[in-house]
């Protein structure tokens, strides 16, 4: 298991970070992001796992995060958009790690070894 | 998004607010078997008077590549709005071709399923970038707090687009509508039973009020 801090995290692009989970999930690890990804970074992950999906090899991930903080600007409202504030977030490969329980306050998963 | 795409794209949502918009389109989203081609027909024989626009199956995954019903108009709340929806695949962030072995298709055929049903979900993340607003469907009978979920709400959320929340299934024994507006109390939320019809004159209300 990785826990990837939140320093390390704001170091990188939306690319490298989506990269970096994607490369150690496929390889078996949990991954843990202390501050998680955008919402917007959150789709690009689950768009390129549909790309790296493989029969018998990788069948897609497990990943369970709070809701994202909102921070609204002025700018942002100009813009029409809000930026988020991503959470604690946990993924790992779909057939090891398993959401057990959710909520607003806690996530509660299985990580099953050797499967 | 660059910096320019994003204010013209507001500017544009700005003066179509101020000079009335001339339609919205709508996609309909939500994971796999929540109902949201049930929903889709029904709001198409409602307004339109068309046949079913997506097939219906308990196998997830049915619907693999997005369909728009254009031109519907809704008359609710004393207003017409004038709709394109667009009917979108199962979110997930797994596809396993075993699970489709479950329902009795052969191995070639959960296999062949379970590729497009990979590039259907890409296909409903693509479309994010061309909706006004979303449906988002969920199946009461389901824990709400899904990462589907979590996910589509705070894309609509950071675009700043209207999002209006479909508990579906209300019908079924077991459906707790109530979890869903625990679990996202900042949405609003509409009770409805896409298959029985129960509700709808409400879902329609609610879509002229937030989509109008």
């Amino acid at each position: 298991m990785d826990l990837i801090s939140e320093e390390k995290l704001n170091r990188m692009t939306s690319m490298e970070k989506i990269r970096l989970i994607l490369d150690k999930v496929k390889t078996g690890r949990i991954v843990v992001l202390e501050s998680g990804l955008t919402p917007e970074e959150e789709v690009r992950l689950i768009e390129m796992t549909m790309t790296e999906i493989r029969v018998d090899e990788f069948s897609g991930i497990e990943i369970e995060s709070y809701p994202a903080k909102r921070e609204s600007s002025f700018v942002g409202r100009l813009l029409g958009r809000n930026s988020s504030k991503g959470r604690m977030t946990v993924i790992g490969p779909a057939n090891q790690l398993r959401t057990v329980e959710k909520d607003q306050y806690q996530i509660s998963t299985k990580v099953s070894v050797g499967d | 998004m660059g910096v320019f795409k994003s204010l013209r794209m507001n500017l544009g949502i700005w003066l179509s607010r101020i000079f009335g918009k001339k339609r919205a389109r709508i996609g309909i989203y939500g994971p796999p078997n929540a109902g949201k081609t049930t929903l889709a027909n029904r709001i198409v024989k409602d307004w339109s008077g068309d046949g079913a626009i997506g097939t219906v199956s308990p196998v997830p995954h049915e619907t693999r590549r997005a369909v728009r019903k254009e031109g519907l108009v809704i008359n609710a709340n004393g207003a017409s709005i004038h709709l394109d929806i667009v009917d979108t695949p199962g979110m997930a962030t797994k596809i396993d071709f075993r699970e489709f072995m479950a329902y009795g298709m052969s191995e070639e055929e959960a296999k062949k399923r379970a590729k497009e049903a990979t590039e259907g979900v890409i296909e409903a993340i693509k479309w994010l970038d061309d909706l006004d607003g979303v449906l988002l469907v969920m199946d009461s009978t389901e824990d709400p707090y899904t990462q589907v979920n979590v996910t589509v709400i705070g894309n609509m959320e950071a675009r700043n687009l209207p999002l209006l929340i479909v508990a579906n299934k209300i019908d079924l024994p077991h459906a707790a509508p109530s979890r869903i507006k625990a679990a996202f109390p900042q949405h609003p939320v509409v009770q409805i039973s896409a298959l029985e019809g129960n509700n709808l004159d409400e879902l329609y209300n609610a879509i002229a009020l937030h989509f109008g």
